[in-house]
């Protein structure tokens, strides 16, 4: 098992909650302060090279417009670490290629990171959240079948190192694809792509890539664990390896069992401050039909986020691990 | 379907439920973003005059939306096709917001089965510069400022909270497809303006007078690019006047079509 070491980069000096009317997509900007948000990416840069020292591996992930996460462009905070860290294993989780209007360029921004860091790129692909369709402006219906897609151009302009192609796909085209530099890594970096269902498992298992879970909790986790492992021994004919399966929860530890939960009550601020409204949470097209209707009439927030918000029914639901390391 | 009935029509694999309604001259009507309208009161009062056609674009109503579409422009095609096979002469096409701009692309292209255009609340064109919020962005609008916006009479939007399940996933699955017909560029064609003096025969635009989605300026604007048109405002209504205010509306419409 390998243990990654993620933050959100939050900006959490925002005014009282009932101020605003989204944490995401419409929080005026004059909320951040330059002067504060430097000392904070400089922080989180720090607490990432810090890992790197323990030996821990590294992940980074983008958001756009909102205080929850700084980074708007993941790929330049990677390519900041793939100088300053030594050993970790880089993982962007991810690219958002379904809201990305050129895959070519992402392809060259992670071939890019992959040799300055010397092979340890680990590279990510994502949907994206519902929230994201707004400050991307881009249509979320279908976004499954772009993401594979633009995975399947950015994957080729990795592999083929004979000159250029061209690429008329049903949603991308690119003219003489030709990237420079290629990946440091041979075929490619591991690939990793989120899955939020057993449906979903199926075509990255199909790809035998890594299989990202994000805050699904035991009542989800198992269904699409097997639904990944199902699909992967169809494809393949032998069972998975133990390294395709990952899964994000919140994590406090402490030097005693009370501290560990002390730390896991401010942690719990990730969950709390997600203040996002309909018109933002439930864009036409992402959300199935069902579960659109049910924000529609108020029935849920639509964030996609558990909604309790205690330490204790996060643990038990395995979205927050606090105690000791033990 | 009460007082008309339903047929399917078939075009090269995409099926398009069209209900009839009534007897005489011919009405094509595009409903609009908002789904089917031939169940409404102005519906029924219009069906005592002419032969009413409402067709249902695909993703509307439950029905679904065919893999290659991703556009508008797909429902254009798709409706010269149908407007060829109902072989319609000298009917009137009628669109209702969305559609007035689905109705203005078709009779640039090809007015000559009809002969008379109405245009009702119509998006289609983009009068201001980039930073004018000419259309009301409807897809990110919180739902109290989208029901200000749209009606002049909050009550008479539809009670979501008081709607069964199996109509609100009808509505949730609409407000899919008006995104995958008008989202970028959002509601308009930066071309038509350069077309709409194409369309040779005579148009109405009729608009509420307190329309927020599109206002009557917006509806000024466009008139002035259709040759002849004229803008007619009905106090009292927002983005519905057909709802908002039926029988002014069919009278309105009455004095233009006969």
């Amino acid at each position: 098992m390998r243990a990654w070491f993620f933050t959100e980069d939050a900006y959490p000096y925002l005014p009282n909650e009932d101020s605003f009317e989204s944490i995401r997509v419409s929080l005026p900007n004059k909320h951040f302060d330059p002067d504060t948000g430097a000392d904070l990416y400089n922080m989180y840069l720090d607490m990432w090279c810090a890992a790197d020292e323990m030996g821990l591996n590294i992940m980074n992930n983008e958001h756009h417009q909102t205080a929850t996460c700084m980074v708007p462009a993941a790929p330049i905070m990677l390519g900041i670490l793939a100088r300053e860290t030594k050993n970790a294993r880089l993982l962007i989780l991810g690219n958002p290629v379904a809201n990305r209007s050129q895959p070519v360029r992402v392809a060259e921004e992670m071939a890019l990171i992959d040799v300055i860091s010397r092979g340890r790129l680990e590279c990510g692909f994502v949907r994206g959240v519902p929230y994201e369709t707004a400050p991307a402006n881009v249509f979320p219906y279908r976004g499954t079948e772009k993401l594979w897609e633009a995975h399947d151009l950015i994957t080729k302009a990795w592999t083929y190192h004979d000159g250029p192609f061209n690429f008329e796909g049903r949603w991308f085209h690119a003219r003489q694809v030709n990237i420079w530099p290629r990946p440091y890594q041979h075929p490619h970096p591991p690939v990793w792509v989120t899955m939020g269902s057993a449906g979903s498992a199926v075509q990255v298992a199909q790809r035998g890539h890594v299989g990202a879970v994000f805050l699904a909790g035991y009542a989800r986790i198992r269904d699409i664990f097997d639904g990944y492992r199902k699909s992967y021994h169809e494809t393949h004919k032998t069972e998975m390896p133990i390294d395709r399966l990952a899964y994000c929860a919140l994590i406090c530890v402490g030097e005693t069992e009370k501290k560990g939960l002390e730390g896991a009550e401010k942690l719990l601020w990730y969950m709390t401050s997600n203040k996002v409204p309909p018109h933002f949470s439930n864009p036409p097209g992402y959300h199935p039909p069902a579960t659109a209707a049910t924000i529609m009439r108020g029935n849920q927030s639509g964030t996609g986020l558990p909604t309790t918000t205690t330490v204790a029914e996060q643990m038990a639901r395995g979205n927050l691990f606090a105690g000791t390391p033990d | 379907m009460t007082g008309g009935t339903t047929s399917t029509v078939s075009l090269r694999g995409v099926d398009v439920p069209l209900v009839r309604r009534g007897s005489g001259p011919p009405v094509l009507v595009f409903h609009g973003g908002e789904g089917p309208l031939d169940h409404l009161p102005f519906a029924e009062s219009l069906s005592g005059n002419f032969e009413t056609l409402y067709p249902t674009h695909p993703g509307f109503d439950g029905t679904p939306i065919p893999e290659h579409f991703d556009n508008l422009q797909d429902l254009i095609y798709l409706y010269l096709d149908l407007i060829d096979s109902l072989e319609l002469r000298d009917a009137i096409l009628m669109g209702f917001s969305m559609d007035g701009w689905l109705a203005a692309e078709i009779a640039v292209m090809n007015a000559s089965r009809f002969s008379k255009l109405v245009l009702v609340d119509s998006v289609g064109i983009k009068p201001g510069g980039p930073l004018d919020r000419d259309i009301a962005d409807v897809f990110a609008l919180p739902a109290d400022e989208l029901l200000t916006a749209a009606w002049h009479d909050r009550s008479k939007a539809p009670d979501l909270v008081e709607m069964p399940d199996s109509e609100l996933q009808i509505l949730a699955a609409n407000k899919v497809a008006h995104g995958l017909y008008t989202w970028e560029p959002f509601m308009h064609n930066p071309k038509l303006r350069y077309r709409l003096h194409r369309i040779d025969i005579p148009t109405l635009l009729i608009w509420g007078e307190h329309d927020g989605i599109v206002t009557t300026d917006y509806g000024a604007s466009l008139r002035d690019l259709i040759p002849g048109a004229g803008l007619s405002v009905i106090p009292a209504a927002g983005h519905h006047p057909h709802v908002e205010q039926p029988a002014e509306f069919v009278m309105r419409f009455l004095e233009f079509a006969l």
